[in-house]
């Protein structure tokens, strides 16, 4: 990761631009708003934001709009938008930068289903559809949402009830684990800095 | 002694506001050898100037500084008065007490003691200065022109009716250039061939024009006013002066399938053949690679595999054994107008290019290029100004153009505005629907950049009265579905995703230089961008020349153009042609390198750090003629006055006239000792 003025204005609050090019190295003025990426997305229909809006609203500095929406955690990460890019802009990489930023201040619903998909992931090292099921609902409060589809997927076998974990089960813990110090190292960096969302 | 005379200029308030010109004056007139030190307002005015002539006059001067902005300004200003009074322009010198001074500083205390130390070294060098004579040179009063498009074309031709020789080179078996394939031309929708043809004739039939085609640039050597340049005449295999252009040749050769360059690949051609009918010359060439008798020969074949041509020749014009000749040109000024090709839609892609793998890499036949919707549109094309569908000869009802590919996308190693394409894509929307009354032309486009006479006017006829759809998005991707082209794009404007269909979608593609171009510019001696086109040798001030003297620069060469530009530009270069040429001989500064032979070892150093291939060989011989030794001389008409032999050369041999060791230690003495 590229250095960039963010660092050492601590009078001055860094502009979303300028943070999110101290995370991703990526210059997001480097964006001329052709929408080719948009074209190409997937989710240009199930969206408000699309990746052109997002490059947009990044250099108007619209930090509430990006990281209190739910568009940026629509994104698949296809990466199409990437790939297509004239300008050589990474959209992909700015949005999973603002998810980084926003899993503090995420909506309830949002961040209860990330953290639950990864806890699942970091009990049994693969997805287990019923732990996440019951931890989203808990973490959510959202308990009677899609109860109506749940004898379909049971039907389907889509839907067990004991866990079975991978075998390397230990690595993905200390992968995780990994990744934990490293997000904690990053955290307490930002906060030195003044940066802390 | 000296007798030097120190002129202090103000520059109004540009120097006066930092430097102290009065102090610099003052303390200047102190100095061992100035006899004469004043300061003014305006040294560069008349009455400025006046005063200068006029100290030299009363004080009998025989030095003068003039301590203001940089000599790159008005050296030459102060030469000619110095000159003017009788006194060798090269006693004069500038100290730059602006550039180097007043702009750069603020403490007006030490900006004052700077520029009086800047004028001490200058006083120090001049005390060194002699007397030097402008260098003058023959001029060979005939012009090379290499490329014979419109730009070749207009110099060509404005050269040739200033009364000058011209010799002009096409590598192409016509000339007429790409302007001989478009249909119509905007902004006015003129014919492109009706205008351009009469121009071509011209040029064939001028007194003052030799015409070469199908030959290339092989070497030049020499400089400004005296280049040789060897030129290669391709074997034709048909002997120009019996030909007649009877096209019974073209009609017997039974090989009628060769793909037509003119035609873009759209149309059909023979292996001897014109590559249009309105071809100047109109004699054909045969394309050796399609030709079944010389087929036949690379396969070793002792007997003609064909001989068609030759049996339906009346003139006995066609020869087989013809060879590759050399004909050697002594040329005083060369005119670049090589043009431009086309970023390619196919998958092949030249070092440094991607392609676009996401339009199909023209895989789909009905996805074409701007220059091969030309051909469609144009009467001489191989459908007859019917513009259809390339797979299955349907009129599209739906037709989609896409701007800026290769142009302004750095990701597919462009990343320049290739100017020309948003003009002719409101033309193409244009002739669509002149022809297709019931079709809808939709654009998808960036920015529309239509800077110039009758443009902006243009494009909005396009969209107000022609029914062209402009759509603000780049496309993402084309794709075949049965019959259709199914176009995936965005609105940005509107923020809507789009899925369209179209019967054909039309590239508006970048516009490259011609391949082969770094070798012609290392020919030349010319310096080309990371592009490939060619440099000029000041983007505003010097636009039609190159930094290399005697070789200037017409058309899309130097960078993307349009006609109008490059027929404006071939123009200038005629004028740079003629106003070169109305001298017997060339005058050049005698700022350059001479050699004293006495000391020169031979080592030529010298020759191999040379930039300008200015440093030639000289044998020096006794009375009784044998060989005493061989030493470095300069060609004083190539030697730009760099200094870069003086660095290098290990006995001190070579110098600068002007900037002597001599002069520059003086000069740097005075400032550290």
């Amino acid at each position: 990761m590229s250095t960039s003025g963010a660092h050492g204005h601590a009078t001055a609050p860094a502009t979303l631009a300028a943070e999110l090019r101290g995370k991703t190295g990526q210059n997001p003025a480097e964006c001329y708003q052709c929408g080719k990426c948009s074209a190409g997305c997937p989710m240009a229909v199930e969206t408000l934001l699309r990746p052109h809006d997002v490059m947009r609203l990044i250099g108007g500095d619209r930090r509430e709009t990006l990281l209190e929406g739910e568009s940026i955690w629509l994104c698949l990460t296809c990466e199409a938008c990437t790939a297509r890019c004239p300008n050589g802009c990474d959209p992909a990489r700015m949005i999973d930068a603002l998810r980084e930023m926003s899993v503090a201040r995420a909506p309830r619903a949002v961040g209860a289903f990330h953290r639950s998909f990864l806890d699942q992931v970091k009990a049994n090292g693969r997805m287990f559809e019923f732990g996440l099921v019951l931890e989203y609902k808990l973490r959510s409060g959202k308990l009677l949402n899609d109860v109506f589809s749940t004898p379909g997927m049971i039907s389907r076998g889509l839907l067990k009830f004991v866990p079975s974990p991978i075998k390397g089960v230990a690595d993905v813990r200390r992968i995780f684990a990994a990744c934990e110090r490293e997000a904690a190292r990053d955290l307490h960096a930002s906060g030195a800095d003044g940066r802390d969302q | 002694m000296a007798r030097i005379g120190v002129f202090v200029c103000h520059c109004g308030e540009n120097i006066g506001r930092t430097v102290d010109c009065a102090r610099v004056a003052n303390e200047l007139r102190d100095l061992p050898g100035v006899a004469h030190s004043v300061d003014y307002k305006y040294m560069c005015s008349d009455p400025g100037q006046s005063i200068v002539k006029q100290a030299i006059r009363e004080k009998n001067l025989d030095g003068v500084i003039v301590a203001a902005c940089s000599p790159h300004m008005h050296e030459k200003t102060f030469r000619r008065a110095v000159a003017s009074e009788g006194l060798n322009p090269f006693l004069a010198e500038m100290a730059n007490i602006r550039e180097h001074c007043s702009w750069i500083h603020e403490d007006r205390e030490k900006a004052t003691d700077k520029a009086i130390e800047v004028c001490r070294s200058i006083v120090e060098k001049v005390k060194h200065n002699v007397p030097l004579e402008t260098i003058r040179i023959p001029v060979t009063k005939r012009a090379l022109v290499i490329g014979a498009g419109i730009a070749g074309i207009q110099a060509a031709l404005d050269i040739a009716d200033g009364g000058v020789e011209v010799v002009v080179v096409e590598k192409d078996p016509s000339i007429g250039g790409h302007m001989s394939q478009l249909s119509e031309t905007f902004p006015t929708l003129d014919c492109s061939q009706c205008i351009l043809t009469p121009r071509m004739v011209e040029l064939y039939q001028h007194p003052n024009v030799k015409l070469i085609t199908y030959a290339e640039v092989e070497e030049v050597s020499g400089y400004i006013g005296n280049f040789k340049v060897k030129i290669r005449q391709k074997a034709r295999s048909v002997d120009a002066d019996k030909c007649n252009g009877c096209g019974a040749c073209a009609k017997a050769c039974p090989n009628k399938k060769v793909p037509s360059e003119f035609d873009t690949g759209l149309g059909t051609r023979t292996a001897i053949y014109v590559p249009f009918p309105q071809a100047v010359p109109n004699i054909p060439v045969i394309d050796r690679a399609a030709c079944a008798l010389f087929r036949g020969r690379a396969k070793g074949l002792k007997k003609e595999a064909c001989a068609k041509c030759r049996e339906a020749c009346s003139r006995e014009a066609i020869d087989y054994d013809q060879q590759d000749t050399f004909i050697m040109q002594d040329i005083g000024a060369i005119v670049v107008a090589t043009g431009y090709q086309l970023y390619s839609i196919g998958k092949d892609q030249p070092a440094g290019l991607t392609g676009y793998g996401e339009y199909g890499y023209g895989t789909i036949p009905d996805v074409i290029d701007g220059m091969q919707f030309e051909r469609l549109a144009s009467a001489s094309g191989p459908t007859g100004g019917r513009i259809v569908r390339p797979s299955d000869g349907k009129e599209p009802k739906r037709i989609v153009f896409l701007q800026c590919i290769g142009s302004r996308d750095p990701a597919k190693g462009i990343e320049y505005c290739s100017k020309i394409c948003c003009m002719y894509v409101a033309k193409h929307t244009m002739l669509y629907k002149h022809k297709v009354h019931d079709g809808q032309a939709t654009v998808f486009y960036m920015d529309i950049r239509a800077a110039g006479k009758g443009y902006e006017e243009f494009t909005r006829r396009a969209i107000e009265e022609d029914g062209a759809r402009y759509i603000r998005g780049r496309v993402s991707r084309l794709y075949r579905d049965g019959e259709v082209i199914k176009v995936q794009a965005f609105d940005t404007l509107s923020g809507e995703p789009i899925l369209m269909d179209a019967d054909m979608v039309v590239l508006a593609t970048a516009m490259r230089p011609q391949p082969g171009i770094q070798l012609l510019a290392q020919t030349l001696s010319a310096s080309y961008d990371q592009h490939g086109f060619f440099n000029e040798a000041h983007p505003k001030l010097r636009p039609v020349e190159t930094n290399t003297a005697g070789i200037f620069l017409a058309g899309a060469c130097q960078s993307p153009r349009d006609i109008p530009d490059s027929v404006a530009m071939a123009s200038a270069t005629a004028a740079k042609v003629l106003g070169m040429f109305s001298k017997d001989q060339l005058e050049r500064e005698p700022t350059v390198a001479r050699v004293d032979v006495s000391l020169c070892a031979g080592c030529f150093h010298c020759e191999r750090v040379c930039p300008y291939g200015a440093i030639t060989h000289l044998e020096i011989r006794d009375r009784k003629g044998n060989l005493v030794k061989v030493v470095a001389d300069v060609n004083p008409g190539v030697c730009q006055g760099c200094g870069t032999c003086q660095a290098t050369c290990p006995s001190k041999s070579v110098e600068l006239s002007g900037f002597t060791d001599e002069q520059i230690y003086a000069a740097i003495n005075a400032l550290v000792l």
